[in-house]
């Protein structure tokens, strides 16, 4: 299974589940990182981390050691 | 006034997510009528606001911008606690306005969600409907009314826009009925709570299904500790029900999420059209904000133009030199005016000049708040943290101790008071905590007297560098460095922890209100003028008194009949020698008059006294009691040397300024100058990392709520910064091989 942390910009990804049941988790979780939902990399800030993504109609960042906790299937595979 | 007008105003609370506009709707529907403060025990603000409609009153309690309603911590437990009334520092509100960002429905009715269960009645402000079409949203307003079961208003909150039909709907909350709300647990997890709350009543324990629900989902066991409900083995109740949960396929905590994601596309399904529009401009500026080599070149190039502005003699330069102008003419007005005496120094060294000092850099203050209010109302602070995040999670902090550490360098008790953005309680503390280490505006005329009075001007690089400016930029970085280091000790001993997450929203830019910049601009520009009229003011006119008194002329009485003498010879002499030498008499006299009647004084006693602690420092006991007196705050430090170094030399007081009274000062009867680099660079290092001010403190302690921090923040600074005082003089003076004095 593959995770949010290794996409290029551009790459549109659905959510499968996310790691774990603490904090973090349920942070992503109510921010909208839900199972089904779709969501596309739109960048990355210029020293490689934080992730910029697009879901549900908004713009969030995450760093890549909580991106690395997203469990996605890519789109077009 | 009829007799329902006397009975208490409705009770209505408001909530929403970040970036809804919620501020802006409060402010609009409350106008001027508003209070805040702190809840008791945590660092939550509490603000409210009341106003009047048809007779009724209704007073607004305005809950902390947040995504949901699950708490973790006692911040984010005050949300909860004011919403089910289990706060006795406030009322049960009667209902709930929640604010949704029309844009953003998805995200944004998940908290709603939530607050549909407490079963409140509840009205929806649907804002920012006009942001919402420009990214091709329309929203079915009726039919989305429908499906909640609760009235929902279009708002657009900037623009004051459907404020009133809000206030309407409010008033007639009264007769309105809570919402019917299926929850939207599976089954098995409605089972368990149902469980749950059964045993707890067989224990004689009532809770509502909300805090039952949320004793379930919260498996970092903060609500069970915080709420202690059904004793010992009920714990082992929870676990197993989570047990049952997790293998029925429905396991906590992320039931939680899936179950009100689900229900909101359900509620959401043919309410929300989305018509496909060419990338809003929003999304293109983003591109190149946040772009790894234009979005770097542009922060770069946007924080040199703040600070280039702040600091240059065009902008803040002009209104300075008229409000300076104003001072030395009202200076002059009441010096010439009135007899010489007591209350002539009082009005002219005291009050004129301490706080004509401060209020100098009212311009400087201003137009850096300018910046920071129109970069946070345009949605570029949150692109600036996480442009920073990466840099700052090398010292264990977040970029968002970005925006409180900028604001810091204006003042530091905005910054203070910024970092309640930051959600993680540890990288708050260690920010509120590094934050007076930014070199504030107060410590400017510290760095800017000392520099134009000793460091020798070089220039290199055809002039576009010069030794000054080097100087003042060096300063700044002391601090920040300072910083760097505090903050990287913090987070590896006494607030140690896990690096917290980094999940920030960012919001679409939209042009800055200039009703809400020059709102911003005005109440800090204000503060600091009330600062400086009672905070300043006051220690000016006490450390004038301290200089004054007890003001014993006997000490020097053979020396003022001397005086006398020398006044009435000077008088009738007409030798030109004899003038001249009289005159050199004379002065030499006033100096020891005033020398001798300052040492003589209270502040001269304390000096005096701490005068081994400053002299490692290369200080003299004058220098030590100047900074005795900045304690309360650093700003004092210009009129306090004013008085020091001019006292009772009143004559020549206006026509000298304190830069050359510096540079002509001695140590105490000997003619070796008292001030040189290396002291003037002890000095500015010790007012670059000293916690001298007290206004910062007293922040600290209101967001803490404890007087730990605020001590700890004045003992560790102050230990900094003798330190870094005396470091910086000893190597100042072996590189230029200055003789350390010894007098």
């Amino acid at each position: 299974m593959k995770t949010l942390s290794g996409f290029k910009v551009g790459d549109r990804v659905t959510v499968s589940s996310i790691e774990g049941d603490d904090d973090i988790s349920v942070r992503l979780l109510e921010m909208g990182l839900v199972p089904g939902v779709e969501l596309e990399v739109v960048g990355y800030a210029p020293l490689g981390d934080p992730i910029e993504i697009e879901l549900i109609g908004y713009r969030l960042s995450l760093r890549k050691s909580e991106a690395s906790r997203v469990l996605v299937t890519d789109k077009f595979s | 006034m009829s007799i329902q007008q006397q009975t208490e105003p409705i009770a209505v609370a408001l909530i929403g997510n970040p970036n809804t506009g919620k501020s802006t709707l409060f402010n609009a529907l409350s106008g001027v009528r508003q209070r805040t403060g702190n809840y008791p025990g945590v660092t939550v603000e509490k603000k409210h606001g009341t106003f009047r409609i048809d007779d009724k009153a209704i007073e607004l309690i305005d809950l902390p911008g947040s995504y949901s309603l699950a708490p973790r911590s006692p911040d984010e437990m005050v949300a909860v606690d004011v919403l089910l009334g289990r706060l006795p520092a406030e009322r049960k509100p009667q209902a709930v306005l929640v604010i949704l960002d029309a844009g953003n429905l998805e995200r944004n009715l998940y908290i709603l969600s939530q607050v549909l269960e407490l079963r409140l009645p509840t009205i929806v402000a649907l804002n920012m409907i006009d942001a919402a079409a420009e990214k091709g949203v329309t929203v079915d307003v009726e039919l989305l009314s429908q499906r909640l079961g609760v009235p929902v208003i279009p708002t657009r909150a900037n623009q004051g826009e459907g404020v009133q039909d809000l206030r309407k709907a409010l008033a007639n909350i009264e007769h309105q009925a809570p919402p019917e709300y299926p929850s939207p647990f599976p089954p098995a997890f409605r089972e368990e709570v149902a469980g749950l709350q059964g045993q707890l009543v067989s224990r004689n324990v009532s809770a509502p299904r909300y805090l039952v629900e949320r004793l379930l989902l919260d498996t970092s066991g903060y609500l069970e500790c915080e709420l202690k409900l059904g004793g010992e083995d009920f714990h082992q109740l929870i676990e197993e029900a989570r047990k049952r949960l997790k293998e029925s396929g429905a396991p906590v905590p992320a039931v939680e999420a899936m179950s009100r994601y689900g229900w909101v596309r359900e509620t959401l399904r043919g309410v929300v059209e989305r018509k496909p529009v060419p990338p809003p401009l929003s999304d293109r500026i983003d591109r190149v904000m946040t772009h790894p080599i234009f979005g770097t070149i542009f922060f770069a190039l946007l924080m040199m133009l703040v600070f280039t502005t702040v600091f240059s003699d065009y902008v803040a330069g002009v209104p300075m030199g008229w409000i300076e102008a104003g001072f030395e003419w009202l200076g002059e007005l009441v010096g010439s005016n009135l007899a010489e005496g007591p209350f002539r120094s009082l009005l002219v060294d005291g009050v004129i000049a301490g706080v004509g000092g401060v209020l100098v850099f009212l311009p400087q203050i201003c137009i850096l708040f300018f910046f920071i209010a129109i970069l946070e109302d345009c949605g570029y602070m949150a692109r600036a943290a996480y442009l920073m995040d990466r840099l700052f999670s090398n010292i264990g902090l977040s970029g968002k101790s970005f925006i409180p550490l900028l604001s810091s360098f204006a003042c530091a008790i905005p910054g203070v008071m910024a970092t309640r953005v930051i959600e993680n309680r540890r990288d708050r503390l260690v920010t509120m905590l590094i934050a007076p280490l930014m070199s504030c505006s107060a410590r400017i005329p510290v760095y800017v007297v000392m520099i134009a009075a000793f460091v020798p001007p070089y220039s290199f690089a055809g002039g576009l560098i010069n030794s000054h400016a080097l100087t003042f930029a060096g300063m700044y970085l002391v601090g920040i460095v300072a910083a760097v280091i505090v903050a990287f000790v913090l987070k590896k001993t006494i607030l140690r922890g896990a690096t917290p997450p980094f999940v920030l929203e960012l919001p679409s830019y939209k042009w800055p209100s200039m009703s809400t910049v020059g709102l911003r601009v005005a109440e800090k520009g204000w503060s600091f003028i009330r600062r400086a009229g009672t905070l300043i003011f006051a220690s000016s006119v006490l450390v004038w008194a301290a200089a004054y008194y007890p003001h014993n002329e006997a000490i020097v009485a053979p020396e003022l009949e001397r005086l006398a003498a020398v006044e009435t010879e000077l008088e009738q002499a007409t030798d030109e020698e004899k003038i001249a030498a009289l005159e050199e008499e004379l002065a030499a006299l006033d100096h020891r008059i005033s020398g001798a009647l300052l040492r003589d004084s209270y502040l001269g006693r304390a000096g005096r006294w701490i005068e081994p602690v400053v002299r490692p420092l290369g200080w003299d006991w004058r220098i030590g009691c100047a900074t005795l007196a900045s304690f309360p705050a650093r700003e004092v430090i210009i009129g306090t040397l004013g008085v020091i170094f001019d006292m009772g030399d009143e004559e020549e007081a206006e026509s000298l300024p304190l830069r050359e009274k510096l540079q002509a000062a001695t140590w105490d009867d000997t003619d070796k100058p008292l001030f040189n680099l290396p002291v003037a660079l002890s000095v500015m290092v010790f007012f670059a990392l000293c916690a001298q001010c007290a206004a910062t403190l007293a922040v600290i302690k209101r967001e803490t709520n404890s007087w730990r921090w605020p001590i700890f923040t004045f003992v560790y600074m102050t230990t900094l910064a003798y330190v870094g005082a005396f470091a910086i003089y000893r190597i100042a003076a072996f590189l230029t091989e200055t003789p350390i004095v010894s007098v």
